[in-house]
C-alpha cells in the first residue's frame, strides 16, 4: 500500500499546525497591543466563574430556546474532537478505524453518539441559518452586521453542515463497504442514523464507494483543520476565547469604576494629602483615558477577540433599544477591528498606531459614547462576561480629561460640581436647608 | 426620648461627644431636588421614630463625584472623593447609610481605594435589617394593603452591587401585591438617566428611555411604581406625567411608602 496518502495528511497536519502557530502569535501580539493590567487575583474564584460561564453556559441560559441549539453544538464540539484524534492517529499511521478493534461494542455506542451529536448539530444550525436569514431575529440583522460579519456568521453555520454531512456519509459507506466484505473495513453492527444515508449508496460499486468513503474522510478531517485556521480570522474564535475571557473576569462589583493611579497621586498633592509608603515614579505619563487601542487594557482587547457578535449586549441595552446610535456589540467590534489593523500594520512593518486613525473618531463617535447610561445591562447580558462598559468609560475619559469636549451640559455639571458641590447650580450653604422643614416639629403620636 | 423631630449633624454630634451609630448621606437630590426633599425628610422621620443614633453632614457634605466620573471627568471625581474621605474620616465614621444608589456605589465601591473605608448601606438595606430585627413593624396601613404596586430597580442597586432582594422584602412588609414588570431585577431596564444621563439632553433617538420603562410600568396595571433612586423617581414621574396619567399613579420612594405605613407622612 502506498504511504502517499499518510505523507499527504502528515504535510497537511504540519502545514496548518505552522499556520496555526502564527495566527495564535499574531493574536497574543494583538491583544498584547493593550495596558497591562492585573488578573489573576483570587484563582478559585476564577476557575469557578469559568467553569460556570464559559464550561457550563450558565449565562446562555437566559434564553432558553438559543442555549439549548448552542449546547448542542457545543457538546457535539467537545465530543466529537475526540473522534478528531482517532482520525489523525488514522492519518498518519494509514490504519483505519484503529480503536474500534480494541473497543467493540464500546466503539458502536460512542459512534451512534457522535451521530446523534451530528445530527444535533444539523438541526441546531439549519435552526440557527432560519433565524439569521429568514425570521431574522432583530439581534442578529442590526446594521453593524452588514458585510463580512453577517456572511462569516453564515459560513460558520455552512461549514459545519457540510462537516456533519461527511461524516455521516463516510460512516455510511463504510458500512455499505464492510457489509460487502471489502478488506480492511469493520462492521461496526449497526450505526442508527447514517445507516438511513446508505440507500442512497447501494448502486455504487465497490470502487465507487470506497473512493466516495476516502473523499468524505478526507472532506472532514481536512475541513476540520482548514476551520480551525480560519476561526483565528472569524468571531468564531469564542469558542477558544470563551475560557480565558470567563477566567480573566471582573470580579468586582460591577458599578466599580477603576481607579487611575497616576491621578489619585496628583490629586493628594493638590490637596496636600500625604503621600504614603514609597512613591511609584511615574511611569511614562500617557494619556488619560483611552483614545486607542494601546489606551485600552489587553482586558479590553482579549474581550473585543472573544466576542462573537451575538448581540444580546445590544438587545438590552436602552440607549439602543430607543434608537441611539450606541450599540454595545459594535463597540467590540470596532475595538478589535482597529486592534487587527494596527497589529497588522505593525507586522508588515508598516506605521501601526501612527496610521492617522484612531478607535474614538475613525471607529467610535462621541455621538455613540455620550449615549450609554453606565447601567451595566450589557454587561449582564454578555454570555461571557464581556465588558464593552469599561472601553466605553475609557473613551469618555479621554474626551472629558485630554480633550475638554464633553457635551457642554456635562461641562456645566463639572462646573457646577466644583463651584457648588452639587451638580446643579445651588448655593453649598443651602444644602442642609432641607432640614428646616421638620427640625424642632412635633412628632405626630 | 425626644417628642420634636431632630436632625443633628456629625459636627454638633461630635461636639457634644457622641458617635452616632450611622451617618445619613442625604446627596445631592436628596438636599436640593424638590421632589426628592419629601424622601429625606420621610427617612428622617423614621430614624426619629425608631429612636435610632444618628448624624448628617449637613452642609459638609459635598457631592460624592458620581457624575463627573461617569461623564469622564476622573480629576473632579478624585478631588470631590478625597476631600469627602477627609471629612468622613475627621468624625470616624464607620457606618453610611444613604438613600441614592449612585452615592450608595460611589461611597461603598470607590472611596476604599482612596482611603475611605465604610459599611455602606442603602436605606433599603437598612430598612429590611430593621424589619428583620422587628424594630419596624408595617401595619399595612397607609392605603396600600393589598394594593398593585411595581418595582423599578436601580441600575446602580441592582446590576450594579446585587441589591435585588432588600426593597422587594419591604414591599413584601408592607402587605402590597408586587406585580414585576418584564424587565425586572438583573433584566431591569434603565430610567435613562445612569452615567450622568441625568445631567443632559439625551442623544438623538426614536424614543427617550424613561417613556420606554414608563410604559412597562404602567403595563403592569400597579397604581403605585415604587422607586429606589432619586434619579429614577425623577425621570419615572416625568414619564407618568408624560403619559398624562399622574392622577392616577403614584411614584413613590420605599422610604416614604415606610413613613406612610408608620403614619409619620403628615
Amino acid at each position: 500500500m502506498s504511504i502517499l496518502p499518510q505523507l499527504l495528511f502528515l504535510t497537511l497536519l504540519v502545514a496548518s499546525g505552522v499556520v496555526l502557530y502564527r495566527r495564535i502569535t499574531f493574536l497574543r501580539n494583538t491583544i498584547l497591543l493593550g495596558k497591562s493590567e492585573s488578573r489573576t487575583d483570587n484563582p478559585s474564584q476564577r476557575w469557578k466563574t469559568m467553569a460556570l460561564i464559559a464550561f457550563g453556559q450558565q449565562k446562555m441560559f437566559k434564553r432558553v430556546g438559543p442555549a439549548i441549539l448552542h449546547l448542542l453544538i457545543y457538546v457535539a464540539f467537545i465530543v466529537i474532537n475526540i473522534e478528531v484524534l482517532e482520525f489523525v492517529i488514522d492519518g498518519i499511521s494509514g490504519s483505519h478505524r484503529i480503536f474500534a478493534p480494541a473497543l467493540g461494542g464500546v466503539y458502536t455506542v460512542a459512534m451512534n453518539i457522535f451521530e446523534w451529536l451530528a445530527i444535533a448539530v444539523l438541526v441546531s444550525c439549519v435552526a440557527f441559518l432560519i433565524r439569521r436569514n429568514i425570521t431574522r431575529v432583530p439581534r442578529l440583522t442590526m446594521p453593524e452586521l452588514r458585510g463580512w460579519p453577517a456572511l462569516d456568521a453564515n459560513l460558520i453555520l455552512w461549514i459545519e453542515i457540510v462537516l456533519m454531512l461527511a461524516i455521516l456519509t463516510m460512516n455510511a459507506t463504510d458500512q455499505l463497504l464492510a457489509e460487502r466484505g471489502v478488506a480492511g473495513y469493520i462492521p461496526l453492527g449497526g450505526l442508527i442514523f447514517s445507516s438511513v444515508l446508505a440507500p442512497l449508496f447501494d448502486g455504487f460499486g465497490d470502487g465507487a464507494l470506497v473512493i466516495t468513503e476516502r473523499i468524505a474522510w478526507w472532506f472532514h478531517i481536512v475541513g476540520i483543520l482548514a476551520f480551525a485556521i480560519y476561526v483565528t480570522y472569524s468571531k468564531h474564535l469564542h469558542i477558544f476565547l470563551a475560557f480565558s475571557n470567563t477566567w480573566f473576569s471582573n470580579l468586582k462589583p460591577k458599578g466599580e469604576m477603576k481607579n487611575m493611579k497616576e491621578i489619585t497621586n496628583e490629586v493628594k498633592l493638590m490637596l496636600g494629602v500625604p503621600t504614603q509608603g514609597v512613591e511609584e515614579p511615574p511611569a511614562e505619563v500617557g494619556r488619560f483615558g483611552a483614545k486607542d487601542v494601546n489606551d485600552l487594557s489587553w482586558v479590553n482587547i482579549m474581550n473585543a477577540f472573544a466576542c462573537t457578535e451575538c448581540g444580546r449586549c445590544t438587545a438590552e441595552c436602552p440607549a439602543n433599544i430607543t434608537g441611539k446610535k450606541l450599540s454595545p456589540r459594535k463597540i467590540m467590534m470596532d475595538t478589535r477591528d482597529r486592534a487587527e489593523e494596527v497589529s497588522k500594520s505593525i507586522a508588515n512593518g508598516g506605521p501601526g498606531l501612527e496610521d492617522g486613525k484612531t478607535l474614538l473618531g475613525d471607529y467610535i463617535t462621541k455621538e455613540e459614547i455620550n449615549a450609554c447610561t453606565s447601567c451595566n445591562a450589557c454587561v449582564e447580558a454578555c454570555p461571557i462576561n464581556i465588558d464593552p462598559l469599561d472601553i466605553i468609560l475609557q473613551l469618555r475619559r479621554y474626551v472629558a480629561m485630554e480633550e475638554s469636549a464633553s457635551p457642554a451640559q456635562w461641562n456645566v455639571m463639572f462646573q457646577n460640581i466644583e463651584t457648588s458641590f452639587a451638580p446643579w447650580k445651588f448655593a453649598p450653604t443651602d444644602r442642609f436647608k432641607w432640614a428646616d422643614e421638620i427640625k424642632g416639629k412635633p412628632m405626630n403620636d | 426620648m425626644s417628642t420634636t423631630f431632630q436632625i443633628p449633624t456629625m459636627a454638633e454630634k461630635t461636639a457634644a461627644g457622641d458617635q452616632p451609630e450611622i451617618l445619613f448621606w442625604v446627596g445631592c437630590a436628596g438636599s436640593f431636588d424638590e421632589r426628592y426633599k419629601a424622601v429625606t425628610i420621610a427617612f428622617v422621620k423614621i430614624l426619629n421614630k425608631l429612636e435610632i443614633n444618628f448624624a448628617v453632614l449637613g452642609e459638609e457634605e459635598t457631592c460624592t463625584g458620581d457624575p463627573a466620573r461617569r461623564a469622564g471627568n476622573e480629576f473632579l471625581f478624585q478631588m470631590q472623593a478625597m476631600s469627602n474621605i477627609q471629612v468622613l474620616n475627621g468624625y470616624q465614621v464607620k457606618k453610611i447609610v444613604t438613600a441614592c444608589p449612585h452615592c450608595f456605589n460611589t461611597l461603598k465601591n470607590e472611596y476604599p481605594e482612596l482611603g475611605g473605608n465604610y459599611e455602606v448601606l442603602h436605606h433599603s438595606q437598612f430598612l429590611q435589617q430593621l424589619i428583620h430585627a422587628g424594630q419596624v413593624v408595617l401595619k399595612g396601613g397607609g392605603g396600600f394593603k393589598g394594593k398593585k404596586i411595581t418595582f423599578h430597580d436601580s441600575c446602580f442597586l441592582g446590576r450594579a452591587n446585587n441589591v435585588y432582594e432588600a426593597p422587594r422584602e419591604i414591599i413584601e412588609a408592607l402587605d402590597m401585591e408586587l406585580v414585576e414588570m418584564k424587565r425586572c431585577r438583573s433584566k431591569g431596564l434603565c430610567c435613562g438617566a445612569g452615567g450622568a444621563q441625568m445631567f443632559k439632553e439625551p442623544e438623538a433617538g426614536k424614543k427617550d428611555i424613561n417613556i420606554e420603562r414608563t410604559e412597562e410600568a404602567l403595563a403592569t396595571g400597579a397604581k403605585t411604581i415604587a422607586v429606589g433612586c432619586p434619579f429614577c423617581l425623577t425621570m419615572i414621574s416625568d414619564g407618568v406625567k408624560n403619559k398624562e396619567k399622574e392622577n392616577e399613579v403614584k411614584v413613590l420612594d420605599l422610604a416614604e411608602l415606610i413613613a406612610n405605613d408608620l403614619g409619620l407622612n403628615s
